[in-house]
């Protein structure tokens, strides 16, 4: 072997090794931040009062549960249109739809990905919440309802892309055999491919859950921004107010190191917990180990 | 030959010895890319050498003087027209001015990150408290004065409004428009968020009936809008809706509600001849900051906002000049 070869070798291999562990230093470091800036306010507030129910932090009511639940209820909202639809979307485009067809949803499908979050969040004031306000008989129309459509709609294209992957890796034995055991085709998707993709559509779902729970503009547009503590079940027709709006609308206002910043930040690795709970599970499904007939049949 | 497969050579010495180096530097890329980056170095450097000597050059050579003007979203618009126009009088002179509430200009200017912040209520007891701390006392200037309009939809048809009917309104009390006058409608309220002095002054001054142990908030339900454009859209089309903003953000296709102190005090619709008189209840003064005395090119620009010439744009755009 020539000895500038084994040079290039080694660079090219330290380098990848860098790119691949940044991405885990990066995140540390994000969650140390967060831990840094944040863990103060549970020292500064009390426990009680950071988990009451009124929220006006220029008074130093500082009750992040409105915020939580606000953030909650839209995204479960979100999650109940986008799943059906997704799920829906990426099986039409996997198993049903013929090739042509499929050649052009699929790049469509990942079109509405791409459309930036503001836009829709303009066209949901415009739109979608006069026409939810004449359509329902609400008060107004900027509810956690418009909030829960726009993600929907934002979070589908997430879910389609990966679960449709998912749902093509599933080996054409499992279906022809359940197709010459006699299943109809309906029965064939969802008996046995469904089931063979689940870790992948589970992920995808994951993934719709955390892209919802993180959005910012569309919802701090459209939900109205009010801090009502969402526990009922008209309250996903009532205004709420999310933790990234919050977050958003008033970072720029505290002071460095005040109560009211930490609190903020508090709030923000409230949301990184989140996140990284869902994602958790989801790679805890995704990774399950298969059972024996499926080790067997692969 | 045989690599392009088959085609016939080019006829002349320079492009077979041009396709030569082409086709080397190509597999050298593929196969060695050490290889071809020695052989292009010095190559590299100059080029770099060059690009950095040509930056240096091309440096004008007389000083920009740069002001930064941060604070009130209600300020803003006037803030541009100024800093506009003074900018084109005084070329050697480059103000920033951007938003983002009263309460993110003031807390830059406790944060020492702006020069100037804009301020549409006085700063608090408590940011002059860290002012100090922070070494600096803040000196205040009025620049300009300003109505705060109560505006309702169109088709609304309550027309008058007292300040106690607003603060049961604002504060959950009044739920229904019919219990004020209006139509069976439930009354939808709108607000500025909290980091705006808007929202501040409203509640001191309205809500809380100018009383300092008033603890009266607003409504756990009250819609908190991130922009003026957010409550002139959803008055616009939603017929139950109540807003508040400052004179020259609520235009004119929507509907003013006049405002009286009491029931029996006379009922006032804002404009600047009746924030002039005294007479329109909620008038405010508009502020700006700075940290301690100001000094070289700030202190022109804050002389120069308060003389008539910069005075003369305040009326364009809905406020009110201040009186000389």
């Amino acid at each position: 072997m020539k000895k500038s070869l084994n040079w290039s070798e080694t660079i090219i291999t330290a380098v990848i090794k860098t790119c691949g562990y940044s991405a885990i230093v990066f995140v540390l470091l994000i969650f140390f931040f967060l831990l840094r800036e944040g863990v103060p306010a549970l020292a500064e507030v009390k426990l009680g009062d950071l988990f009451s129910t009124r929220w006006y932090p220029i008074e130093n009511y500082f009750g992040i549960l409105p915020l939580i639940t606000g953030s909650i209820i839209v995204t479960l909202g979100a999650m109940l249109i986008a799943v059906p639809f997704g799920i829906g979307t990426a099986v039409f485009l996997s198993e049903i739809a013929p090739r042509w067809m499929r050649e052009i949803l699929k790049p469509l499908v990942e079109l509405l990905g791409g459309l930036p979050s503001v836009v829709l969040g303009f066209l949901g004031i415009l739109l979608l919440s006069p026409f939810l306000r004449n359509l329902l008989n609400l008060p107004t129309g900027l509810t956690a309802l418009a909030g829960a459509i726009l993600l929907g709609g934002i979070a589908v294209p997430t879910i389609v892309s990966i679960a449709e992957d998912a749902l093509d890796s599933v080996p054409q034995g499992y279906r022809e055999g359940a197709l010459a055991l006699g299943a109809t085709n309906w029965q064939t998707i969802w008996r046995v491919t469904l089931p063979a993709a689940r870790s992948g559509v589970l992920t995808a779902l994951m993934l719709g859950v955390g892209r919802t729970i993180g959005e910012t503009m569309a919802v701090m547009m459209v939900t109205g921004n009010a801090p009502v503590l969402a526990v009922k079940l008209s309250s996903i027709i009532s205004p709420v107010r999310t933790m990234t709006a919050t977050i958003a609308a008033e970072m720029g206002e505290v002071a460095n190191g005040s109560s009211y910043y930490h609190v903020l930040f508090f709030i923000g690795l409230v949301l990184f917990l989140i996140s990284l709970v869902v994602n958790i599970i989801a790679s805890s499904v995704a990774l399950k180990s298969k059972t024996r007939a499926e080790r067997v049949l692969s | 030959m045989g690599v392009l497969g088959g085609r016939s050579p080019p006829s002349t010495p320079i492009l077979s010895s041009i396709r030569a180096i082409a086709i080397e530097t190509l597999l050298s890329l593929i196969i060695c890319p050490m290889r071809l980056f020695r052989r292009f170095l010095p190559l590299l450097v100059v080029f770099l050498f060059t690009a950095c000597g040509s930056s240096n050059a091309g440096t004008s050579q007389s000083k920009t003087l740069y002001i930064q003007d941060k604070g009130s979203d209600t300020i803003v618009n006037l803030a541009l027209a100024w800093a506009e126009k003074y900018q084109a009088e005084h070329p050697d002179v480059s103000i920033s001015v951007t938003g983002g509430g009263s309460g993110t200009g003031i807390a830059a200017l406790l944060n020492k990150t702006t020069d100037i912040a804009n301020a549409s209520r006085q700063m608090q007891a408590v940011e002059i408290q860290q002012a100090k701390a922070n070494g600096f006392d803040p000196i205040e200037f009025v620049i300009a004065r300003d109505a705060i309009a109560v505006a309702v939809n169109p088709a609304n048809p309550v027309s008058q409004l007292t300040f106690q009917q607003i603060s049961d309104i604002y504060s959950g009390k009044i739920d229904n428009w019919s219990q004020v006058g209006g139509q069976d409608r439930p009354i939808v309220r709108l607000s500025r968020e909290v980091n705006s002095g808007t929202h501040v002054y409203f509640r001191d001054t309205v809500i809380r009936l100018g009383d300092a142990k008033n603890k009266t908030f607003f409504a756990a339900d009250t819609l908190l809008l991130p922009s003026s454009e957010g409550i002139v859209s959803e008055l616009r089309q939603n017929p139950n809706a109540i807003g508040y903003d400052g004179l020259g953000y609520i235009p004119a296709d929507l509907k003013k509600v006049a405002v009286a102190r009491d029931a029996s005090g006379p009922y006032v619709l804002p404009s600047v001849a009746s924030v002039n008189d005294k007479s329109y209840p909620i008038a405010r003064d508009l502020y700006m900051y700075t940290a301690g005395p100001p000094t070289g090119a700030v202190k022109v620009y804050l002389d120069w906002i308060v003389s008539s010439e910069a005075q003369a744009i305040v009326e364009n755009l809905g406020f009110v000049p201040i009186k000389k």
